[in-house]
């Protein structure tokens, strides 16, 4: 009982104590060892679950025959690992152009879907404007409607973008969660920057470029990194409006190889000797997952924030 | 106010803007008592901050009303060298076609059984994680199983189904190494009776981790003095969970609830659409891949997009329900 009447003259003293980083709250029960050891068990199996996969993707793309033979198809850790996988698919044809074709998607359109989602969010966040709330109403209807695949598609179909890398970008363009959460952080910055640089003679694309972005960097960041990740990913999009498989992106070549099984044959390759269907395969996968890979530390970084925000506006 | 309106300056703002509020327009109090200037005047004064709406007004235009309105189409027999201008109006006929084809019920069932399922086992399972995640002291391992969880949520489906694949197909490596103990699954890939499941746990696989954000927020913005006083009075750390932790992520849970609950008649398109040749349309066709394949595929447009529009219709009405059930609950729900 003191012990208890002591942590609330504490608490009554402090206020409410922030919360230890580090180390158990004083009022927590030492758990017990089958607590701790099921817990651990818990987390260990967690881990495997999400990681296996990974590793023997990658395990299986560096690994010869023999070791794949001898090991009933896949590896987990090769012991004699070769690039030969990676420098078959990548030294020109599908695979290598499905790449590119992804890359160059990707780029063009993060940066114009960033672009038009700054310019409709900054273009609302502004108190007093004239039709933002109308605007506004545009954008998150979108969240209750859905306008269907198909009256979608043929709508494509009639500005004449089936065929085209525009129908990769452009029906996909904005996401309204997305301008949710940059409206809502511009909104947070303090009007009194507004003001002065208003005072000052500064022009709206004044204030937007010399004020509003260099202070929207973070937030920039994670949006970016969301569209890129979107197209880089996307698939069902270019299986809806592509015909011609030379404008293919990674994904549908990805599903083509390992899902549909379709061997990749030498001359699709442009080189004559092959490594194991397997490891070709994986090694497929794998280019198609390095990306996110790369920007993944970036993301993890900024996208909880980014996407509570949205949560809680949207 | 009322002086020259071309060279108005902006009104100042109104208040500090409470984030909650910033939705409302900005400073409706003030409004009764400024003079409104003359729209024309507002336009002019306005005009570079509606230029940068527009590029994003025509997308939405473009490609989101448009195609909305182009769900006319469902009460068309469409002909696409004619175009929905002139295509013959049919009233109801796509729909009463639609309601008589088994293939269109047995998707319809299809998706209910996988919502059900998803409801049961993949919706409490991000909760379930929050709570592990949650009780972890130490916040290094936290922080690495957080990296670990948040990972799978970024990869395409169609690299997660090649990865199940790889792991669960019929010469995948988990197979292998069981049929080398004696222990048979067959080709869970291709298994229709296991179908459901396997998108589920696929589902789990990809998003459960990235589905804790939300709870983990939720769950750090209830007071710790409340743990305190229950742990004070001698509650062990599952009555703290059932009856501190629970209630207080009850809101954020009902909320997802209903979102979940508008989207009954959506499961994972590109996901079943990527493994549904695999299993075969029986178990795997769902409402969005039965519109896909007869509307695209088929070409018969008017009553797939009569299944796409009765989707549409009846997920809206069912998120407005089940928000009208949240405030018979005392809850917040997704808006007011």
């Amino acid at each position: 009982m003191s012990q208890s009447v002591a942590t609330r003259l504490r608490a009554a003293r402090s206020g409410p104590r922030p919360r230890k980083s580090n180390g158990r709250p004083p009022w927590m029960e030492r758990p017990h060892w089958y607590g701790q050891g099921a817990k651990g068990l818990a987390l260990i199996a967690l881990t495997v679950v999400v990681l296996y996969p990974f590793v023997l993707a990658i395990g299986t793309s560096l690994a010869g025959r023999e070791e794949l033979n001898a090991n009933g198809g896949y590896v987990l850790i090769p012991h004699h690992p070769t690039l030969e996988a990676y420098r078959v698919i990548l030294s020109g044809g599908v695979v290598t152009r499905a790449a590119v074709v992804s890359i160059f998607i990707t780029l063009i359109g993060t940066a114009l879907s960033l672009a038009c989602t700054v310019m409709i969010a900054y273009g609302t966040s502004r108190p007093g404007t004239v039709l933002a709330k109308p605007i506004l109403l545009l954008v998150l209807g979108t969240f209750l409607f859905a306008p269907g695949i198909i009256p979608t598609y043929l709508a494509v179909q009639q500005f004449h973008m089936l065929d085209t890398y525009a129908s990769l970008i452009l029906p996909v363009l904005l996401n309204a969660f997305n301008i949710v959460v940059v409206r809502s952080f511009f909104q947070s910055i303090p009007e009194e920057l507004y003001d002065a640089a208003r005072i000052d003679g500064a022009g709206e694309v004044t204030v937007l470029f010399r004020i509003v972005l260099p202070l929207s960097k973070a937030v920039l960041a994670v949006v970016g990194l969301f569209y890129a990740v979107g197209y880089w990913n996307s698939f069902f999009n270019a299986v809806l409006y592509l015909n011609d498989a030379g404008k293919f992106p990674i994904q549908v070549i990805l599903r083509s190889y390992v899902l549909n099984g379709q061997s990749i044959n030498a001359s699709a390759m442009g080189v004559h000797s092959i490594p194991p269907a397997t490891s070709l395969q994986m090694a497929v996968l794998i280019v198609a997952i390095v990306p996110i890979f790369c920007v993944y530390p970036f993301l993890q970084k900024f996208f909880v924030k980014g996407v509570l925000t949205g949560a809680i506006k949207g | 106010m009322a002086n020259t309106p071309v060279t108005a300056v902006r009104p100042p703002a109104p208040q500090p803007r409470d984030p909650e509020d910033a939705d409302r327009p900005a400073g409706r109090k003030g409004k009764k008592h400024r003079i409104r200037q003359p729209l024309r005047h507002r336009l002019k004064r306005d005009k570079a901050l509606l230029l940068f709406c527009l590029p994003g007004v025509l997308y939405f235009a473009l490609f989101f009303y448009l195609p909305l309105a182009g769900n006319v189409i469902a009460f068309q027999d469409y002909q696409p060298f004619l175009g929905f201008k002139q295509s013959p109006f049919v009233g109801m006929a796509n729909f009463t076609a639609l309601v008589a084809e088994p293939e269109f019920w047995s998707a319809v069932s299809n998706t209910l059984q996988i919502t059900a399922i998803q409801l049961l086992l993949y919706f409490p399972a991000p909760i379930a994680l929050a709570l592990l995640l949650n009780s972890l002291i130490s916040e290094k391992i936290k922080r690495f199983i957080q990296t670990v969880v948040y990972l799978p949520h970024f990869l395409s489906w169609v690299v997660v189904v090649a990865m199940f694949k790889q792991v669960l197909g019929g010469a995948g490596s988990v197979t292998t190494l069981l049929m080398e103990h004696g222990v048979s699954i067959g080709n869970v890939m291709t298994d229709p009776g296991t179908f459901k499941f396997l998108i589920t746990a696929q589902a789990i696989w990809k998003d459960c981790g990235w589905g804790t954000i939300i709870f983990l927020a939720s769950i750090a913005s209830i007071d710790m003095g409340q743990y305190e006083s229950a742990a004070m009075d001698g509650a062990g750390w599952l009555r703290r969970i059932w009856h501190i932790t629970l209630p207080g992520i009850r809101p954020v849970i009902l909320m997802l609830l209903i979102l979940r609950l508008g989207d009954i008649l959506s499961v994972g398109f590109e996901q079943i659409l990527l493994q549904r040749d695999a299993v075969g349309p029986d178990a795997a066709e769902v409402m969005d891949t039965y519109v896909y394949f007869h509307g695209v595929v088929d070409g018969d447009w008017g009553m797939s997009t009569a299944a796409g529009l009765m989707k549409g219709v009846i997920g809206f009405a069912l998120i407005l329900a089940a928000n009208k059930l949240a405030h018979r609950f005392g809850e917040q729900g997704v808006y007011r």
